[in-house]
């Protein structure tokens, strides 16, 4: 059966309709990106995926005893709450210090554990966010636009390592995202939404999709191009550059 | 000066140090302190209930912070700005708890105890509920310890982990009148709240975890209970403010205290 997934699901917010029918599902060891413009209800559906926004309509249907690793858009942290790193990492759940360790050094950041969350930088500190989201041992992960605030090479390096954990684990993988090309690249499936599920697919047949297109024009469509041209080559040569851990 | 009463009053300020102090951090951290006003301000009400079908005034002010919470936390749930709603409730609670108090028939009330506190009310009996009610909050919070940082951190990732933040929201509730209804006969009515923001945010600045930062408001809220307490003695003034007033100054102390710590 899927990890999670909706039937006929509608979301509303203060009597807004913001998202309405919509059927989503997402198998194990997927990579599935949510793409849309500001509103179109990417975050509300994440959300009501890890069971935070009730639906207004419709199901949401989790496997049993999944495990979730959610990655938020952003965690505001108040100044009054003092937090190490090391102390974020084991809420809810008590970990054992070689595990915090592991999932630190997965997510590129090993030497943070004793810092300040306050102290982060905004790399830094979705990184830790990632590792929180990899100690659970997730069967998915749920990524809200988790490079935002990064610049290009930190969000690209982010998303290698998102892949690397992927290949690594086999863990599912559902993300919202605005580095469209980026993104659209490395999955598996393309989700295009707009208040509803404008278009749906592989990540060549929704930027071919007349929906997707009205709402991104054709811009990004060289740049996947320019992907497919690069992910013909062979891969058996790259090297991933991961000497620069923090940003 | 170590009479029965003075002793009693000591344990007395110590068991609300011991509720309020570690709650308040949580009051701090999520930004409830109206949250605690209106609750505490509620408590008069409670008192004249109390009064008015003879039962124990910890009962009445049990039950009518417990309700006062829990409108206040339903209203805060939805997405509309409650500050102003919330400055509207926690006065109003507290004009219509001396209105009704002045109300009751054949009564006469001694509204300072009820205020401000009053050391010397403080009974065997009190001493009992005090820290029956101190300790009952200071499990409740240990209990629930992690949840309630992970509902606290964000609600969102406490729910991604299976984790439920409206129950989590519930207990803080519940806590908050439990203490409330336990240092209305120490520091009275008008300054619990005081008592909940103020060790707590005295202690910021010296923790690095959130658990450091409770213990450090545990140990300046006792600190300011006694010292307010013997100050209260000493120079015939209410008990209530002199606690807060000692309270405040520590905050001063710590907060002058701070540049330096920061880098270390």
């Amino acid at each position: 059966m899927s990890l999670i997934e909706t039937r006929g699901l509608s979301l509303r917010y203060a009597a807004q309709t913001i998202l309405h029918d919509v059927d989503f599902a997402i198998d194990r060891g997927e990579i599935v990106t949510i793409v849309g413009p500001n509103g179109s209800g990417k975050s509300s559906l994440l959300r009501a995926l890890i069971g935070a926004l009730r639906p207004a309509a419709g199901t949401v249907t989790r496997a049993p005893a999944l495990r979730i690793g959610y990655v938020p858009q952003k965690l505001q942290i108040d100044s009054t709450l003092p937090l190490t790193v090391q102390r974020f990492l084991n809420l809810p759940e008590r970990r054992k210090p070689e595990a915090i360790s592991a999932a630190l050094a997965r997510a590129g950041v090993p030497e943070l554990a004793a810092r300040q969350m306050a102290d982060l930088s905004g790399g830094q500190f979705q990184r830790v966010l990632l590792a929180r989201a990899l100690l659970g041992e997730p069967d998915i992960l749920i990524l809200d636009e988790a490079t935002q605030g990064l610049d290009q090479p930190g969000a690209a390096a982010f998303y290698r390592q998102i892949e690397e954990v992927r290949t690594s684990t086999g863990v599912a993988v559902l993300m919202v995202s605005h580095d469209l090309h980026v993104v659209m690249a490395a999955s598996d499936r393309v989700l295009c939404l707009n208040g509803h599920v404008c278009c749906e697919g592989t990540p060549e047949v929704v930027a071919d999709a007349p929906e997707y297109r009205a709402l991104f024009g054709t811009g990004t469509q060289g740049a996947l191009a320019m992907y497919r041209h690069h992910h013909d080559h062979d891969h058996a040569d790259h090297d991933h550059d991961h000497s620069h851990g923090g940003h | 000066m170590l009479d029965d009463f003075a002793i009693r009053a000591g344990l007395a300020g110590l068991g609300v140090a011991l509720a309020a102090a570690p709650l308040g951090c949580f009051v701090v951290w999520r930004r409830m302190a109206y949250f605690g006003d209106a609750t505490s301000h509620a408590a008069l009400l409670g008192v004249a209930l109390a009064l008015a079908v003879d039962l124990p005034v910890f009962a009445g002010v049990l039950v009518v912070a417990l309700v006062m919470a829990l409108i206040v936390s339903s209203l805060s749930e939805r997405h509309v700005s409650t500050d102003a709603l919330l400055g509207v409730l926690a006065h109003a609670a507290l004009a219509v708890g001396l209105v009704a108090v002045s109300l009751l028939p054949g009564q006469r009330v001694d509204l300072q105890a009820y205020l401000f506190g009053e050391i010397l009310a403080v009974t065997q009996t009190d001493l009992i509920t005090i820290w029956g009610g101190a300790v009952m909050v200071a499990l409740l919070l240990i209990w629930r310890w992690q949840a309630l940082l992970s509902a606290t951190l964000s609600p969102d990732l406490a729910t991604a982990s299976g984790g439920n933040p409206k129950r989590e929201q519930l207990i803080l509730t519940l806590a908050l009148a439990i203490t409330v209804a336990v240092a209305i006969k120490v520091v009275g009515a008008l300054l619990i709240a005081a008592m909940l923001v103020i060790p707590a945010a005295t202690a910021r600045p010296f923790a690095r975890t959130p658990e450091a930062m409770a213990f450090w408001a545990v140990a300046v809220g006792a600190v300011a209970a006694l010292g307010g307490l013997a100050g209260s003695f000493t120079f015939d003034t209410p008990t209530g403010p002199s606690i807060v007033t000692l309270a405040a100054g520590l905050f001063a102390l710590s907060a002058a205290l701070a540049p330096l710590l920061r880098r270390g």
